[in-house]
């Protein structure tokens, strides 16, 4: 074969393969996703967060608005620290709950923001003031077992 | 009877000695190639060559294979989901196999089989014939001529050809998945984007496909040149070729996987 | 400066414990072509190898246009090869090249020539072996016998002093026979090259070289010009010259008796 159709098939075949990564990187990865525009952190602290995990969305009324940036454990409260990387098109008033939901049955764990009443809006760096925590199921299980015990006890004593 | 069993199990550890001698010359031949490496990046199109002997030529059987490999994850991936009502997840579980394992490893097997054995054909083949010690007398240095250029073809080739694979399966997931079997399409790739993380996922398998490549380029280019200059010794060969690249492609994946996605 | 291109002195080699070579003594002055003959296995082929460097002498001198080959280093070894030429049994031309790139291999790889100037000279060497018009062709489209005279194109692109061959006149037709003999000749004749040439081919061998040594179980049994040999009556030599089917080489690889193998009464 000559050269230069050898050359050019190669450069083909290179030019296929990073395509080929770009598409991986691109389309199927999260890398063009949502950290390329500009960002405002703010904090919430959850007393369980269950299984939400770094990179977890944050979504307001079903709409992705942000991402998990980061979680930690505050030794003082002993409660979980969870810092979130909103995006700057969406400003939140100051009393924004945030509540840990889950997709689906095999569930994903996300952060869904509900927008309260305030005037006045989250700043880069505000805490979020009402948060409610992840359900957990043994605990709901336990409160059910819990309830019908204690409805049978009623009944029990009613019965008596 | 007793001293029939006793030759057998000495035969056994005679062969494994051996075994593992050779690949005390192989590390060290893998060494040589790498030293004597400069020439080809001086004299780039020889390794240009040898991009389109080993990636260009095994083109087809990748993106074939890819795409049915996708296809048939998406119609497996689609029976078991639909029980749990999540069908959604189909893009999500086909990219993950595909970008994480499938890609890597199958497109490595295949490349083994294609491209190693042509190598290590083509290597024991110009031995055999004293193509080698021709170069040799000719004061050309065979390993910086032959070998080096053969090993970066191969390498560059690897990583290009498991990203077309893993492309070209998740196409074929698509295909099945959203226009035959009617999967939601938004879905399909949103959750996919969702699930797979540059970092975690898609580096890793190219990191994957690299060391695979590596270390079925080696096999390939020691058993070619190590082969007994016979039409006998080096069939053999390549066919060590092949069964040797595939044992250390899974072996290594092993390991691999163990340490990249330990407790994701 | 001597007038041996080639001085060996007492060589021995041995392969691990077995000695291949014993002893050997041998003399080639510039411009001659001598012949190293015997019977496969004699050694000749590994003499040879010495010559051309890919083994070293265990014990003994071996020099090379005064260079001792014993003492070379790698670097040394790639130089001094560079102005000797070898000539393989069935050619080993580069099967992924045409004739015109393995001819034009050496001038690429050690020169800095521009391509006119390769060209020119590759088919100056092409026209040599009368093989210009076949610079297209690929090496499986050629017969062994245009295989090796493309591969001697090949060995003298560079002008050297020495050509080893590794039985040049093994499988050729009688024409052919015949042209790679003159060919060996005239090459050695007109570039002032000398040549070593190893075979078992005592016809054509004799009719042009100008010293024989014969080789036996690796220590030279006999040598001398070709009319010498040709008039040797050493038991050994006489064998070989004549083609006679019993004499120091037996015809019968050792066995037991025959009537024994047969089943007989003794």
């Amino acid at each position: 074969m000559q050269r230069a159709t050898l050359d050019l098939w190669v450069g083909l075949f290179v030019v296929a393969g990073i395509v080929a990564v770009l598409f991986l990187a691109l389309k199927v990865g999260n890398l063009g996703g949502f950290d390329n525009g500009e960002t405002y952190v703010v904090k919430a602290s959850f007393d369980n967060i269950g299984g939400l995990k770094a990179r977890a969305p944050v979504k307001s009324a079903g709409v992705l608005v942000g991402r998990v940036a980061e979680i930690g454990f505050d030794p003082k409260t002993y409660e979980a620290s969870v810092t979130l990387s909103l995006d700057a098109r969406y400003p939140f008033p100051k009393d924004t709950s945030a509540s840990i939901m889950t997709s689906g049955l095999l569930g994903e764990q996300y952060i869904a923001l509900e927008a309260g009443g305030d005037e006045k809006m989250l700043a880069n760096g505000d805490a979020l003031k009402i948060t409610q925590g992840a359900v957990v199921l043994e605990n709901l299980i336990g409160q059910f077992l819990f309830n019908k015990g204690d409805s049978a006890a009623d009944k029990g004593e009613a019965a008596q | 009877m007793m001293e029939a069993l006793l030759e057998h199990v000495r035969g056994i550890g005679r062969r494994t000695v051996n075994r593992v001698w050779r690949m005390g010359v192989a590390a060290r031949f893998f060494l040589l190639v790498f030293l004597h490496s400069g020439p080809s990046f001086q004299r780039f199109h020889l390794i240009v060559r040898e991009i389109f002997s080993a990636g260009v030529l095994s083109l087809i059987i990748i993106l074939v294979s890819g795409l049915f490999v996708g296809m048939v994850l998406g119609m497996q991936g689609y029976e078991t989901l639909q029980t749990y009502g999540s069908e959604e997840a189909l893009g999500v579980l086909v990219s993950l196999s595909l970008v994480r394992e499938l890609g890597p490893v199958v497109a490595a097997l295949l490349f083994a089989s294609r491209a190693g054995s042509a190598i290590t054909a083509e290597i024991g083949l110009m031995k055999a014939t004293e193509q080698i010690a021709a170069m040799e007398m000719m004061a050309v240095d065979p390993i910086a001529r032959v070998v080096a250029p053969r090993f970066w073809g191969a390498v560059i080739s690897m990583p290009l050809l498991a990203a077309l694979f893993s492309a070209m399966g998740i196409l074929g997931g698509y295909l099945v998945g959203v226009v035959l079997i009617g999967v939601d399409e938004g879905s399909f790739w949103s959750q996919m984007q969702a699930a797979v993380d540059f970092k975690e996922d898609i580096l890793n398998g190219v990191i994957k496909s690299v060391v695979f490549g590596i270390a079925v380029t080696i096999i390939a280019l020691f058993e070619g040149y190590d082969a007994p200059p016979t039409a006998e010794g080096v069939s053999r060969a390549t066919t060590r070729t092949v069964v040797t690249s595939s044992l250390a492609i899974l072996g290594l994946d092993f390991i691999l996987t163990a340490f990249m996605f330990r407790g994701v | 400066m001597s007038d041996n291109l080639i001085e060996i002195r007492d060589l021995s080699f041995a392969y691990g414990q077995r000695l291949v070579l014993k002893d050997i003594n041998l003399t080639a002055h510039r411009g001659q072509v001598i012949a190293i003959m015997g019977n496969s296995g004699c050694g000749k082929t590994t003499l040879l190898r010495l010559i051309g460097g890919a083994l070293k002498p265990t014990s003994g001198s071996l020099m090379v246009d005064g260079v001792d080959m014993g003492q070379l280093d790698q670097d040394g070894l790639y130089q001094l090869r560079r102005r000797m030429g070898m000539l393989f049994q069935f050619g080993a031309l580069f099967t992924d090249m045409s004739v015109f790139e393995n001819v034009a291999f050496q001038l690429r790889e050690h020169t800095d020539l521009p391509e006119e100037m390769i060209r020119d000279l590759v088919f100056m060497k092409l026209n040599a072996v009368g093989l210009r018009g076949a610079h297209d062709l690929m090496p499986s489209e050629l017969s062994g016998g245009m295989a090796r005279r493309v591969a001697l194109a090949r060995s003298i692109a560079l002008d050297p002093m020495l050509i080893l061959y590794d039985e040049p006149f093994a499988g050729l037709d009688p024409i052919s026979l015949g042209v790679t003999g003159n060919l060996i000749r005239r090459m050695t004749d007109t570039l002032g090259m000398t040549s070593v040439v190893v075979t078992h081919d005592v016809q054509e061998s004799l009719k042009m070289v100008d010293y024989v040594y014969f080789v036996s179980d690796g220590v030279i049994e006999a040598e001398g010009t070709p009319a010498e040999i040709k008039a040797s009556h050493l038991p050994y030599v006489h064998q070989f010259v004549h083609g006679e089917e019993n004499g120091p080489v037996p015809f019968h690889y050792p066995a037991p008796e025959y009537a024994e193998d047969l089943g007989l009464p003794a």
